[in-house]
C-alpha cells in the first residue's frame, strides 16, 4: 500500500464560532486532524475600556468596569474600587467589606458554574450545562436582589457598596449554601466523574508549573499546574484574613498534572471553598454603613498604584495612574484571560482540533476580558 | 525582600544604568536606563536571591513629554514584587523586547505596540494584536484624534440628545 499524500491546511475557526466563548478567531494550521499550530486572532471585541477611563472620571468609570468581564463583573467593579481607594486613602467601612466579599464570592459561584457547564457543552454534553445554569439563575436572582442587575451589576461604589443587603436577604443567601453543596454531588456524579468526561479532559494540553508561571497564567489555571498560589489568601486584600478556607490544587491525579480535567476540577473544588467563605461572611458581617463618604468630584492626589484582585479567572492586576485631576492619566486592566489566551497558539502545537475546543473551555477564556 | 532592597541589588549590580529609585509611595519604581533593560530583566530573574520568574503586569504610558513602560515584576519562590520603568522619546520609541526572559511578555508588547506605537526588538510577532492592522496611529497617545470613518464606517454616531435640542430651536 503506498502512502497517502497529506497537504496542510489553513482553516478559519470562528469569529461567530459557538465554542470560541465570546468572539474570538483562530486560524488553523493543519495536516489532518492534528493541528501543528492555532494563531488566535482577538481584538473583536475591543472597546477601548482603558481610554474610555481616561474621559469619564472616576466614579463615571464604576458601570464601565463591569463591561471588562461581563462573566464576573464584581471582582471588576471591586478592583477598581480599590485602586481608587488606595490612590486616594479611603478607608472602606467593615460592613461593605463584608458586602464586596459577599457579593464577589456568590459571583465567583456562578461564573464557576458556567464555566464547567459550558466544558460540557463544548464536548457535546448539553444536559449538564441545562444543570449549571439552572443553579447559575438563583445566584443572578440574590444578585439581582441586592444591586437590581443579573450581568452588570454596578454594585460597588469608591469606598464601599451602593446598597446594604436588603431585609430576609441574608436567609435566603444561607438557604441557597444549604442547596448548593448537595447540587455539586449530583454535578459531580452527573458529569464530572463521568467516564466520557475523564477520557476526554485528562492528559489533554498539559502545562507544567514553571511553563505556567513564564507565562504567567493565573487563578484557577496556574494552580491546576500545582502553583500553590492564591492572591485571597497570600496578598489579602479586603477582609479575606477573617475567613478560614482552603486552596484547592492540582495534583494531575487523572493522569498528567495541569491538564485540562485538573483545570476543570480546580472550579468544582472551588465552589465548595466559596460557599465556605460565603457562610462564614454571612454569619459574621458587623453592623454599620456600607459606603464612606467620598466626595463627589473625587480627584486622588498624583501618582500610582496597582491592585491585585483573585478574579474567578484569576489575579487581575490593575495599574491605574493619577496626575491629580478629576479624571484617571491612565488605567491599565491585565487579565487572566489574556494571559491564557497568549498561550494557546503554543499549547495548540500537536493537538487534535477537537481538544482546541477543550483547551479553550478549560482555560476559562472570555473574549472580553482580553479585548477589553 | 522589601522593594528597596530588591532596588539596591540592581543598583549594585548595574551602577551606572539604574536612573533614579522612587520610593516615597504607595508602589516603589526603579527607573532604568532603556538600553540596559533586557540585562537587567535577565539579571532579576536569574539571581537566586531575587528569581522575578514572572513578568506579572507591562503596560505603557503616554505623559505628553515621554512615554513610559512599566513593569511589575513578581516573585513566586520569594512572593516579593518590584516595579521597573524605563523612559522612552514620544518620536519613535523603541527598546529591546523582554519576550526572550519571560514568554509573557509576548501578548503585552504587542498591546504595548499596538495602543502606543512602542516598537521593540527581538520581539517573536510585533504585530498589532487588539486594532486592525490598518489602523491609522496610535488609539492611547494622549494627541490620538479617532478618524471619523473607517473603510466607510462611520465612527461616530449623532446624538438623540442633541438632535432633540436643535428641534426645539
Amino acid at each position: 500500500m503506498s502512502t497517502l499524500r497529506t497537504e496542510e491546511m489553513t482553516l478559519n475557526m470562528g469569529p461567530q464560532h459557538p465554542s470560541t466563548h465570546g468572539v474570538l478567531r483562530f486560524v488553523i494550521r493543519t495536516d489532518g486532524e492534528v493541528m501543528r499550530e492555532a494563531i488566535p486572532d482577538v481584538g473583536y471585541l475591543h472597546r477601548s475600556i482603558e481610554k474610555i477611563a481616561e474621559k469619564v472620571g472616576y466614579h463615571g468609570f464604576m458601570p464601565y468596569t463591569d463591561r471588562v468581564d461581563y462573566v464576573c463583573a464584581m471582582f471588576t467593579n471591586q478592583a477598581w474600587g480599590m485602586a481608587c481607594e488606595k490612590l486616594a486613602g479611603v478607608e472602606v467601612p467593615r460592613r461593605g467589606e463584608y458586602c464586596r466579599v459577599i457579593a464577589a464570592e456568590f459571583n465567583r459561584i456562578a461564573s464557576h458554574l458556567l464555566t464547567v457547564g459550558l466544558m460540557g457543552m463544548d464536548i457535546g454534553a448539553m444536559t449538564p450545562f441545562v444543570h449549571a445554569l439552572r443553579e447559575r439563575e438563583m445566584i443572578n436572582d440574590l444578585i439581582e436582589e441586592l444591586c437590581g442587575a443579573r450581568l452588570t451589576f454596578n454594585y460597588m461604589r469608591i469606598g464601599g457598596v451602593a446598597w446594604d443587603l436588603p431585609p430576609g436577604w441574608r436567609d435566603k443567601a444561607l438557604a441557597y449554601l444549604e442547596h448548593l453543596e448537595p447540587i455539586v454531588n449530583e454535578f459531580n456524579a452527573l458529569f464530572s466523574y463521568n467516564k466520557i468526561c475523564i477520557e476526554r479532559l485528562a492528559k489533554v494540553a498539559a502545562i507544567g508549573p514553571a511553563e505556567a508561571i513564564d507565562y504567567n497564567l493565573v487563578g484557577p489555571n496556574l494552580r491546576a499546574s500545582g502553583v500553590n498560589w492564591d492572591v485571597r489568601r497570600d496578598l489579602p486584600y479586603s477582609v479575606y484574613r477573617d475567613f478560614d478556607f482552603e486552596i484547592p490544587l492540582g495534583s494531575g491525579e487523572w493522569g498528567a498534572i495541569g491538564d485540562a480535567m485538573d483545570r476543570y476540577m480546580m472550579r468544582i473544588r472551588e465552589l465548595t471553598q466559596s460557599a465556605r467563605i460565603l457562610r462564614q461572611a454571612l454569619m459574621q458581617i458587623p453592623d454599620g454603613p456600607v459606603l464612606a463618604k467620598v466626595v463627589r468630584n473625587f480627584k486622588p492626589a498624583a501618582g500610582e498604584c496597582q491592585v491585585r484582585v483573585e478574579s474567578a479567572r484569576g489575579d487581575q492586576g490593575w495599574y491605574v495612574v493619577s496626575d491629580g485631576t478629576s479624571y484617571p492619566w491612565r488605567v491599565h486592566v491585565r487579565t487572566g484571560s489574556f494571559a491564557a489566551m497568549g498561550m494557546i497558539q503554543k499549547l495548540s502545537r500537536g493537538l487534535m482540533i477537537a481538544d482546541l475546543v477543550v483547551l479553550i473551555a478549560s482555560l476559562d477564556v472570555i473574549a472580553p476580558e482580553i479585548d477589553r | 525582600m522589601e522593594a528597596a532592597e530588591i532596588y539596591a541589588l540592581v543598583r549594585a549590580r548595574f551602577p551606572d544604568q539604574v536612573v533614579e529609585i522612587v520610593e516615597k509611595r504607595a508602589d516603589p519604581y526603579a527607573v532604568v536606563d532603556p538600553h540596559a533593560i533586557a540585562a537587567i530583566c535577565g539579571f532579576l530573574r536569574d539571581d537566586a536571591a531575587l528569581a522575578m520568574d514572572c513578568l506579572n503586569n507591562q503596560s505603557g504610558v503616554d505623559y505628553k513629554d515621554r512615554i513610559e513602560v512599566v513593569y511589575h515584576l513578581f516573585s513566586y519562590s520569594h512572593r516579593h514584587s518590584a516595579v521597573l520603568k524605563v523612559r522612552l522619546p514620544r518620536d519613535n520609541p523603541s527598546l529591546a523586547s523582554v519576550e526572550p526572559v519571560w514568554n509573557s511578555a509576548n501578548w503585552m508588547e504587542r498591546e504595548i505596540f499596538d495602543l502606543l506605537g512602542v516598537t521593540f526588538h527581538g520581539h517573536s510577532d510585533m504585530r498589532r494584536i487588539l486594532m486592525p492592522e490598518d489602523w491609522p496611529g496610535w488609539p492611547l497617545r494622549k494627541d490620538f484624534v479617532e478618524p471619523l470613518e473607517y473603510h466607510g464606517i462611520s465612527t461616530v454616531r449623532e446624538s438623540p440628545i442633541i438632535r432633540l435640542d436643535e428641534k426645539k430651536k
